[in-house]
């Protein structure tokens, strides 16, 4: 039914016109607006209702007419302008540092052990391999590195000739992180994406190691990753046990759907992720100005390691930034 | 095939629905994005290699703005979209131009969780190469969402016309213009339209939309011309005073 078949309707879309003109001026100015005040929050709620209004009675007297979409359109313009986040300020970042990183660690620390415990028995299982059949290293090594690791030369001290240091660091940074963020997203794989990432890493950690054990540079390869290895393969363990969550709710996503199992997991372990992108700024920091460089001793790459891996153990635990007592009203 | 729409429950308890934009906007908006994105990067490398064409700069100095050249370079093109998304809230330039938006299944402007994660999962989307992945699970599914939006729970909705300006107009047409709105929507879309149109077949449609909503055309006579007939057009919509 359309409004030139009934006078009546006719009228009272005129009589309300000079109003809906204002509220579409409330509607792109709350669409523009970033910092409304109290005041003018509460116009645009007040607004938002009249909208409401208006559509559910053009509805019933105009059913399909012109100005039931035009009042639905904007009606749902305003819905999205109005239900907005609060801005994420510095509380919002201090209380994702202090409770929810804590809070997303301690959800998948099972797992992450679990995780951890393949990373080893597959790092073993790589290091038997390649120490039974060493051609099986051409799986795992380019050729410039087999031929360098058997010519006495560790490809790892020569990373500091391809480039400045803090080019090297962005680009071990930027590797670290694609590997990481790798193992939470095909975590969504029902968890096998994760878990193959995991045994991948750990088959080559072990076949290199076994690798350059033989030709004699064992302890150098291991001098490399003692500074930044403890949290780069903790992280990934974290990233991993992140995925294999998501993969999780797909498989038993409980009382809700599998859509929403998955997004409220995801909504959980984001902050995880994003405490595994820091640390995996410092790890890239530390592996590409530290590491590389001969000079620097075991056990002063021994203290950086453990440090580093403690702070972010202090941190996942909680321990760091201690939560912050609200006070009790009443 | 219906369009896809979002139905979203207000918080007064009406429904409302919001149309679902499809795999050739989305792409649209991307390939835009994706431009300012490459040119951004491609600006910041330039601009490197000018200032090192600058005679009698320091080698050490060279080095380091190769070096700070490449990082910001890369930073611009890894971390545009996200940040983009997220100072936006879901409007980035690709999606304004596109007349689309980045909405969450409640109809809401998603907060910075949800277009952090959209934008994690692109490394899923993007394989094996050209968001191949995306573009199939973004055709396969109900609301054309690929595998990042279905994470983070966000929808991209059509969003090209202005804030409030479907009922601003509606109410200019209610209270200058005698027509009743379904004729003055059609006055206005032909309005909107008629450059566009071949002229042989806006001078058509402009007579048969007359002929139905004007009484007071004559269409007996010698057809008008073009000028006149939108000069007709726009003073039923009382935008002009009729001649």
């Amino acid at each position: 039914m359309g409004v030139q078949n009934d006078p009546e309707a006719a009228v009272w879309v005129r009589q309300h016109a000079p109003q809906w003109q204002r509220l579409a001026a409330a509607t792109a100015a709350a669409a523009r607006r970033t910092h409304p005040s109290v005041e003018q929050a509460l116009q645009t709620l007040a607004a938002y209702r009249t909208l409401a209004r208006h559509l559910a009675t053009v509805r019933s007297l105009l059913p399909g007419s012109l100005p039931a979409a035009a009042l639905e359109r904007t009606c749902a313009q305003l819905h999205t302008a109005v239900n907005r986040p609060a801005r994420f300020g510095r509380a919002g970042w201090m209380r994702m540092l202090r409770e929810d990183v804590p809070a997303a660690a301690a959800a998948v620390r099972g797992t992450a052990l679990w995780l951890a415990m393949l990373l080893a028995v597959t790092t073993f299982a790589g290091w038997w391999l390649v120490s039974r059949h060493p051609e099986l290293v051409s799986l795992i090594a380019s050729p410039q590195m087999i031929d360098g690791v058997e010519h006495g030369h560790l490809w790892t001290y020569q990373i500091l000739t391809l480039g400045p240091p803090a080019l090297l660091s962005a680009r071990i940074f930027s590797n670290n992180v694609m590997v990481t963020l790798g193992a939470f997203c095909f975590g969504t794989l029902f968890g096998l994406g994760a878990f193959y990432m995991i045994a991948f890493n750990g088959l080559m950690l072990g076949g290199l190691l076994a690798f350059t054990h033989q030709h004699g540079l064992g302890l150098g390869l291991l001098k490399f990753t003692l500074a930044h290895g403890p949290v780069e393969l903790s992280v990934m363990c974290l990233a991993a046990a992140a995925g294999t969550a998501l993969g999780e709710a797909l498989i038993r996503p409980g009382e809700l759907s599998r859509g929403a199992a998955l997004r409220r997991r995801a909504a959980q372990l984001g902050p995880l992720l994003l405490a595994c992108a820091l640390l995996l700024l410092g790890s890239g920091l530390i592996e590409g100005s530290v590491s590389p460089r001969p000079q620097i001793s075991i056990p002063v790459r021994l203290g950086i390691g453990l440090g580093y891996w403690t702070l972010m153990m202090a941190w996942l635990s909680g321990r760091l930034f201690p939560r912050t007592r609200r006070p009790v009203n009443g | 095939m219906a369009a896809a729409v979002l139905t979203i429950r207000s918080l007064t308890g009406v429904e409302m629905t919001l149309p679902v934009a499809g795999p050739g906007m989305r792409s649209y908006a991307f390939l835009i994005d994706w431009q300012i994105r490459l040119l951004g990067a491609l600006a910041v490398l330039l601009i490197v290699v000018l200032l090192r064409l600058v005679p009698g700069l320091p080698k050490p100095l060279a080095a380091h703005l190769l070096t700070g050249g490449v990082i910001v370079a890369l930073l611009i093109y890894l971390l545009y979209q996200p940040i983009a998304e997220i100072v936006t809230r879901g409007r980035t330039p690709g999606l304004r131009s596109a007349g689309a938006r980045i909405v969450t299944l409640e109809g809401t402007t998603p907060g910075i969780g949800p277009l952090l994660a959209r934008n994690i999962f692109r490394l899923i989307d993007a394989l094996p190469l050209c968001y191949v992945v995306g573009l199939i699970t973004c055709m396969l599914t109900e609301r054309h969402v690929r595998l990042g939006d279905i994470v983070a729970g966000t929808v991209m909705v059509c969003a090209a016309e202005e804030a409030g300006g479907p009922l601003d107009r509606l109410a200019r047409h209610a209270q200058h213009s005698a027509l009743p709105p379904e004729f003055a929507e059609l006055v206005h879309d032909l309005l909107e339209r008629f450059d566009s149109l071949a002229p042989a077949q806006r001078t058509a449609l402009a007579l048969t939309v007359l002929r139905k909503v004007d009484p007071q055309f004559d269409a007996s006579g010698t057809p008008p011309e073009e000028r006149e007939l939108r000069a007709r057009l726009e003073a039923l919509l009382g935008r002009t005073e009729r001649s």
